[in-house]
């Protein structure tokens, strides 16, 4: 039982990571209509916006050690903490939380840049042509940072307050087995808060109307003289900056690498088939059940029966409801199923 | 498309074999005539020409062909560690389990259409990539990649009676070395087949009705057509490619490793295609054949070597420039690789082979009507 | 009704609860021009749909000379001998019109599958020669070379035409085979389909113009709101009130 609950924990921390990127890749296919195979991307640089902050906040300087009295000796200390003792630590300890600020207006503009640049040039063009172009597109980002910032992954740090686990099984009246790492209960109330928000938007907010019935039929919408291109250039802006926040919040949980965009893309692709192309709902769904799918398959109790089977279950699961539900979970009928 | 004759195809496949076994004379001045690189030349030309048959001709985009590849590696590998260092037998066995391997994900995969073929596909390469590493390991030797050892059985050559001592073997065609030289015209020769074969699918029938599913499938059915079965056979056949492209590589360099099957390698053999003309015979082999010969120049830069190429530039733009610079060259050659993916598709949907067409086109229009102006026909609408 | 060769029995279809088709009831004999007129709307073409495969009828089954089409695909059903000629030209347009006759001649010679890869297709001098031969039936003898997607609308309808006569179908469903086209192509099409109607072939044809339809028909079904409401020659439908009533009254008036 404790070791269930843990799993299904486990699964749904990355479970989110599937369903934030997945949410915006399938808002962008059932809006735009376009395959992005650059999602992954995104992503990514999302999660290099963390790296980049922290880099920048402990661009360190020498100063004297303190510690050692019977020579000089020095060490190297952020500036900032160097500067300012107190705030300057607790910012530097903060980095990641604080990236999300730094991101979301990277993020944003990367998005704009995207849709403007490329992406509005192959609205009408077939399917492989997206494919290929946004492909060409992902190694490109994924080269960018490899060549800045190596091929190493770079770990990053969660505040120290979160640094430990939170005693869950206590919290449920389970007993103490079930613990489970601080910063991943936040990464999942991130992913709800994150979902919930664009949810909101899209149900709330008279443009989040326009680009629901965008997504129901593009051209009716287009005919009631609503600038629905504008828009669009919009949704994909937003798209950009949820994959990019849930990068900047999983680095504490995966040290983020310059080819964690395409294995997140190629999951997330996934994600978005089993729940349905263009559904919103779908994706999220799916999301969280295939991360615990996965967290499930990757226990010792099941490996030992099914051995690899912790490597392939998403794919194994992709091929199941393409064959047999093309549709997908709670794909609209009819929507891409040939 | 034009019509084609049988005489001139004729007149293709023997420019085009003379072309490919005069490689070591003509590509000379390039600097490229080392077997290393033409054997690549060769080998991937084989894989794009394969992979040309299906997406080419049927316009299905798959994104797993590198499983093909890696799957043909393992097979020749095994066959050079259980049979014998006899090249022929590996070959042939590549093909033989990279088509059924073909036949087995294609079955499925070929279920859907668009994008969904595409994702299938990706999905089936992801999990043999991932199986290969991890589960499969006493068959593919994981991370390591299969090699040969010294304690191989190699069944038939004991039994004939030949011994390879103390040092491993190397991979040979009844005696001849298979290094080298004779590596590449082994190589060349099984591009020069592929290629006919290739070439007579394309004017087949059934070749024509490969067009036709591309064109408009669902008017096939109408038309009395089972497309389902075209589909697979040119999906099989198109793995059985990339299977003899995988043994080559084996012949060439006994050696294989499941980064060959990851789907990276699938987009790179989809830029070869795309970059030389997706749907002509000659494009995929131009294709692959320029992306082997770049990356070859390219991945040869470092830093040392670019500040010695712009020593001539002051201290400061030559810092700068080597800067930029490297971000292309060396360890970033994918990132050259991914430009001109991009480059293509948007700007030359076509490939080379339509640019050659166009500005063919744009000559003997000249010629008709001097005053046409250029502009109209060379400016992409994208 | 003994030399019956289509009927269709009892068919029911409907589209998020709207009855496109309901009670369908036609049989179609032996050599017949059998035409279906009834206004925009009244499920002319989803008829022809349940037909050829492309819908599955909610209940009811369209039987062929004594097989049943219901669930067969769609290639079965041409491979029967029923093939129809669509509305909205359905062509191979990156293809020759060469081709584009050539694959339906290959398809009913070979059968819906062949493997016949190492063989020229230049080298298939019979079908082409057919092909050829229809094409220039229908005027397009000098385009064979061309692009089909290069073509004129009503160049692309002959065509999609050229396409159902090229398989020599046992039972052809043309679907308004004349709309789209100036008069003298009208006229045109009209001679070409008498001479095939001599030759015996049994043909469904879905028509708005009546000059079409009475010059050819030997028989006429009305349909109007998903319901066959007359059906007879085309003296008989003439002189049906129903019919003025429902559709050719609107017309004379």
């Amino acid at each position: 039982m404790d070791a269930l609950i843990l799993q299904i924990l486990n699964g749904l921390d990355k479970g989110g990571a599937y369903a934030l990127i997945a949410l915006g890749l399938t808002l962008v296919f059932g809006t735009l209509g376009v395959v992005n195979f650059a999602h992954g991307a995104i992503f990514m640089v999302g999660a290099f916006c963390a790296v980049t902050l922290q880099k920048v906040l402990t661009i360190s300087t020498k100063v004297r050690d303190e510690s050692v009295t019977l020579f000089e000796a020095y060490k190297e200390v952020p500036i900032l903490e160097a500067k300012f003792p107190v705030v300057g630590a607790v910012i530097v300890d903060y980095s990641v939380p604080l990236a999300i600020i730094f991101a979301i207006p990277v993020m944003l503009l990367l998005g704009l840049l995207m849709e403007r640049g490329l992406i509005r040039h192959f609205y009408k063009r077939p399917h492989a042509d997206q494919i290929l172009v946004t492909f060409g597109l992902a190694i490109i980002c994924q080269e960018i940072i490899r060549h800045y910032f190596g091929a190493n992954p770079i770990p990053q740090s969660a505040p120290e307050i979160v640094a430990g686990s939170a005693n869950i099984g206590a919290f449920l009246g389970l007993g103490d087995n079930v613990v489970y790492p601080w910063w991943r209960l936040i990464y999942l109330m991130f992913s709800f808060l994150v979902i919930s928000g664009v949810f909101a938007f899209l149900q709330f907010t008279t443009f989040g109307m326009v680009v629901r019935a965008g997504m129901q039929d593009r051209e009716m919408v287009g005919l009631l003289g609503i600038d629905i291109q504008r828009r669009f250039t919009i949704v994909f802006g937003l798209a950009a900056v949820v994959a990019g926040l849930a990068g900047v919040m999983y680095t504490p949980i995966l040290p983020p690498d310059y080819h964690m965009g395409m294995d997140f893309l190629v999951l997330s692709f996934v994600v978005v088939v089993v729940g349905g192309m263009g559904s919103l709902g779908g994706a999220v769904l799916a999301g969280f059940l295939l991360g615990i799918l996965q967290s499930f398959a990757s226990m010792n109790e099941i490996k030992s029966y099914l051995p690899g089977i912790d490597q392939i279950i998403i794919y194994l699961v992709a091929v199941v409801v393409l064959l047999v539900r093309p549709r997908g979970l709670l794909g609209r009928k009819g929507v891409m199923e040939d | 498309m034009k019509k084609s004759t049988a005489t001139s195809d004729w007149i293709l496949f023997i420019a085009f074999s003379a072309v490919v076994l005069s490689m070591p004379i003509w590509l000379a001045p390039f600097g490229a005539n080392y077997p290393d690189l033409m054997q690549k030349f060769a080998i991937f030309g084989v894989f794009a020409i394969g992979f040309n048959i299906l997406f080419g001709l049927t316009g299905y985009l798959s994104f797993g062909h590198a499983a093909f590849l890696g799957v043909g590696s393992y097979t020749a590998v095994w066959s050079f560690k259980l049979l014998t260092m006899n090249v022929l037998p590996a070959v042939v066995f590549s093909i033989l389990v990279a088509g059924v391997f073909a036949y087995l994900i294609g079955f499925i995969s070929l279920r859907r259409s668009g994008i969904y073929f595409s994702i299938l596909t990706l999905a089936f390469a992801q999990m043999s990539y991932n199986l290969a590493y991890s589960v499969l390991t006493p068959i593919t030797n994981g991370e390591t990649g299969l090699q040969l050892s010294l304690s191989d059985a190699r069944v038939l050559d004991s039994m004939v009676g030949i011994s390879t001592g103390r040092s491993l073997p190397s991979t040979t065609l009844f005696g001849t070395k298979m290094s080298g030289l004779p590596g590449f015209y082994f190589c060349a020769i099984a591009l020069i087949i592929g290629f006919f074969i290739a070439l007579r699918i394309t004017r087949s029938p059934f070749g024509t009705m490969l067009r036709g599913i591309k064109s408009n499938q669902t008017r096939m059915s109408y038309t009395g057509l089972n497309t389902r079965p075209y589909l697979i056979w040119a999906f099989v056949i198109s793995g059985m490619y990339a299977g003899l492209a995988g043994s080559l590589l084996a012949v060439t360099d006994p050696l294989a490793g499941a980064e060959r099957m990851q789907w990276t390698a699938s987009g790179e053999v989809v830029l070869m295609t795309i970059l030389g003309g997706a749907g002509t015979l000659i494009g995929p082999v131009l294709g692959a054949s320029l992306i082997k010969y770049f990356e070859n120049i390219f991945s040869a830069f470092n830093q040392g070597t670019l500040n010695q190429a712009f020593a001539a530039l002051p201290d400061g733009i030559q810092s700068v420039v080597v800067d930029v610079v490297s971000l292309f060259v060396g360890e970033g050659w994918h990132l050259t690789l991914g430009l001109l993916f991009m480059i293509t598709v948007i700007f030359l949907p076509g490939g080379i082979m339509e640019g050659i067409r166009r500005i063919a086109g744009l000559f003997s229009r000249r010629k008709d009507k001097p005053s046409t102006g250029a502009a109209g026909t060379v400016a992409e609408q994208s | 009704m003994d030399n019956t060769v289509l009927h269709v029995a009892d068919v029911h279809k409907s589209f998020a609860g709207l009855h496109a088709l309901s009670d369908i009831d036609l049989s179609v004999r032996e050599g017949e021009t059998h035409a279906i007129i009834g206004p925009n709307g009244a499920g002319k073409s989803t008829l022809l749909n349940v037909c050829i495969g492309r819908l599955r009828p909610d209940s009811g089954h369209v039987v062929f000379d004594g097989e049943n089409l219901t669930g067969k695909k769609p290639h079965q059903i041409n491979q029967l001998g029923v093939v129809r000629v669509f509305q909205t030209p359905e062509i191979f347009p990156e293809l020759s019109l060469l081709e584009n006759v050539m694959i339906p001649i290959l398809a009913k010679r070979d059968g819906a599958f062949r493997l016949n890869w190492f063989r020229g297709f230049s080298g298939e001098t019979s079908a082409r020669a057919k092909a050829e031969d229809i094409l220039h039936d229908l005027g397009l003898g000098e385009l064979t070379g061309s692009e089909a997607g290069s073509l004129s609308r009503g160049d692309k309808r002959r065509l999609e035409l050229a396409m159902g006569l090229a398989q020599e179908p046992r039972l052809l469903l043309l679907d308004e085979p004349t709309a789209g086209m100036a008069r003298h192509d009208t006229n045109a099409t009209i001679d070409l389909l008498k001479r095939i109607k001599a030759q015996g072939m049994t043909k469904v044809i879905i028509e708005h113009d009546m000059h079409v339809v009475f010059s050819l028909a030997d028989r006429i079904s009305v349909l109007a709101g998903g319901r066959i409401i007359c059906q007879g020659t085309p003296e008989e439908v003439k002189a049906d009130p129903r019919v003025k009533e429902a559709y050719l009254g609107e017309e004379q008036v």
